[in-house]
């Protein structure tokens, strides 16, 4: 188990769809607030992208034309050689909640998942990535329900400004999938490095990691 | 980013080619190298030849024990390959103390190889650098060179460590780049993979223009050994290291056997300790023993203005690594 103290008993009711404090939190994960409308917002994200239209026309001389696989989804873009996946799915495809952070690598704020397993998105060029299922935080979702650990993070308040959240999350999914990393906390730490969060909200990102495998391992 | 061509290569023959008709290229397996020094404009490639679609992703264990590893298999699926983390602790565990789980997750045996340095005027684009701006001269020397700088195979060209931790484990397990050119395939010793700055710091490595690393062979294990990788930095996760040890002993009753050391954080290169090794051979190990070869690990060490600590460290990495296998 971890250190945190446990959470209030009375407060552990968590209503997930109606809290007050829903619109700033989808914010923080990075879920872009379109409109009000009764679907959940993050399900308004991936109708945002499912809105962006191929390229019809044929690609300049400084691109190519490039089929990508995100959420899901298929698009077929022109795009320059040069585009990082983290630019594409940030401007191409209005997946804003993946966030651009140091661009080099350092802070694992563009982490999304390649074929299931995390990676910087600001390391790779898109033209990498054709044929690769992609998934954002935006894709994270099933149903209209969070996943666990996104709601895990939101039960325990596992963020300040929430810029590194989305990152955060990411990691943590596929970090918990993973049968070769241990289970307790220095692992988890460990694991968890490359995602950066200058609030310095790591205690209680970690107990919303260790809450989520609890939630993840009754669901399984 | 700069702009730049893009060619996905479905054979090393046509990686190759591509490369020999475009000599500024460059091969791009996990990018988290490349494309950090893309975009910092310190490596001005105007080509990538994406390799990562080549089929060097296998770690084959070969009938005499030791194991073949395709180029592009990444840090994390080698770290986590069953046969290496039962044969070779050392490089397991030097894997895992590098990067970070997503940076190990793109990058790639070859790439890590080929990584390059993190000295900070390397890395600024505009200081004086011999290794991007050859003859420039090397702002390190007089600056601030306490952490990613060498006290071992230093010259007056440049100071900067290599950054690699996995390159320390191989270069004490020892190991062949096997590499295929235009003109065919060679394999050369994994010692001799990495050059020392000398008066050409710009020439980092052994590999020929047009050639690609296809991959690494590890000799086979020494049986009954015991070895481990210390990593000593200024934070406990995700930071190069000051200066690291990898550690192999095979004893024999209670004399070695047979030891490999090799040190990382201290050296231009992967630095392999072989005088400190030879003390060792048929002796106990005992403290005494230890020190005296941790201190011959680092004799002729030069220090720098603000690294001088790291000759002291090293030797520390060494004695508690070893002490900590025999103990």
């Amino acid at each position: 188990m971890t250190d945190q103290p446990e959470t209030n008993p009375n407060e552990s009711d968590l209503k997930p769809f109606t809290a007050p404090s829903r619109r700033n939190f989808l914010k923080s994960i990075g879920v872009t607030s379109l409109a009000a409308a009764t679907a959940p917002i993050w399900t308004q994200a991936l109708e945002a992208q499912a809105a962006v239209a191929d390229d019809t026309d044929p690609p300049a001389a400084d691109e190519r034309r490039m089929t990508l696989k995100v959420n899901g989804q298929t698009h077929a873009l022109n795009l320059p050689a040069n585009a990082a996946l983290l630019d594409v799915l940030r401007d191409r495809l209005q997946l804003t909640g993946t966030k651009k952070g140091c661009d080099h690598g350092q802070c694992g704020a563009c982490t999304v998942h390649v074929n299931g397993t995390a990676i910087n998105s600001c390391l790779s060029l898109a033209a990498m990535h054709e044929g690769d299922e992609i998934t954002t935080i935006e894709g994270l979702a099933k149903d209209g329900k969070l996943h666990p650990v996104q709601e895990a993070f939101w039960e325990h308040d596992a963020y300040q400004c929430g810029y590194c959240t989305s990152g955060q999350i990411m990691s943590a999914v596929a970090m918990l999938k993973d049968p070769h990393i241990g289970k307790d906390d220095h692992s988890v730490r460990e694991a968890m490095s490359g995602n950066i969060c200058r609030c310095g909200a790591y205690k209680n990102i970690l107990t919303a990691i260790q809450s989520a495998r609890i939630k993840l391992q009754e669901v399984s | 980013m700069r702009a730049l061509d893009y060619v996905r290569a479905s054979s090393v023959e046509q990686a190759v080619a591509s490369h020999s008709k475009s000599p500024s290229a460059s091969f791009l397996a996990g990018g988290t190298t490349l494309l950090d020094l893309v975009k910092l404009d310190v490596m001005p490639a105007d080509q990538v030849i994406d390799v990562n679609h080549l089929s060097l992703k296998q770690i084959e264990v070969q009938k005499d024990g030791s194991v073949r590893i395709g180029a592009l298999v990444t840090n994390t699926a080698l770290a986590q390959h069953d046969y290496i983390v039962e044969h070779y602790p050392v490089l397991s565990q030097a894997l895992l103390s590098g990067a970070t789980t997503q940076l190990r997750n793109k990058a790639t045996t070859a790439g890590n190889v080929m990584q390059r340095v993190r000295c900070n005027y390397f890395r600024d684009g505009h200081s004086a650098c011999n290794k991007r701006q050859p003859g420039s001269g090397c702002a390190a020397i007089d600056g601030h060179n306490r952490s990613v700088h060498a006290v071992l195979g230093t010259s007056e060209q440049c100071i900067a460590t290599h950054p690699s931790d996995m390159c320390v484990a191989m270069a004490a397990i020892g190991a062949k780049v096997q590499m295929q050119g235009a003109k065919g395939s060679r394999s050369i010793d994994f010692l001799d993979f990495h050059l020392l700055p000398g008066t050409t710091p710009w020439k980092e490595h052994a590999l020929l223009d047009d050639e690609l690393i296809t991959h690494i062979v590890l000799d086979a294990p020494l049986a009954g050994s015991q070895s481990g990788y210390l990593k000593l930095r200024d934070r406990a996760s995700y930071q190069f290291a000051l200066a690291s040890s990898a550690v192999i002993v095979q004893m024999d009753g209670d004399t070695v056997r047979e030891v490999r050391i090799a040190m990382g954080g201290v050296g231009t290169k992967p630095w392999r300790a072989v005088e400190a090794e030879r003390s060792l051979k048929g002796a106990k190990l005992t403290p005494q023993n230890i020190e005296k070869a941790a201190a011959l690990a680092l004799q002729g060490a030069r220090p720098y203005r603000h690294n001088a600590y790291k000759i002291a460290l090293g030797q520390q990495a060494i004695v508690r690594n070893l002490s900590t296998l025999s103990a």
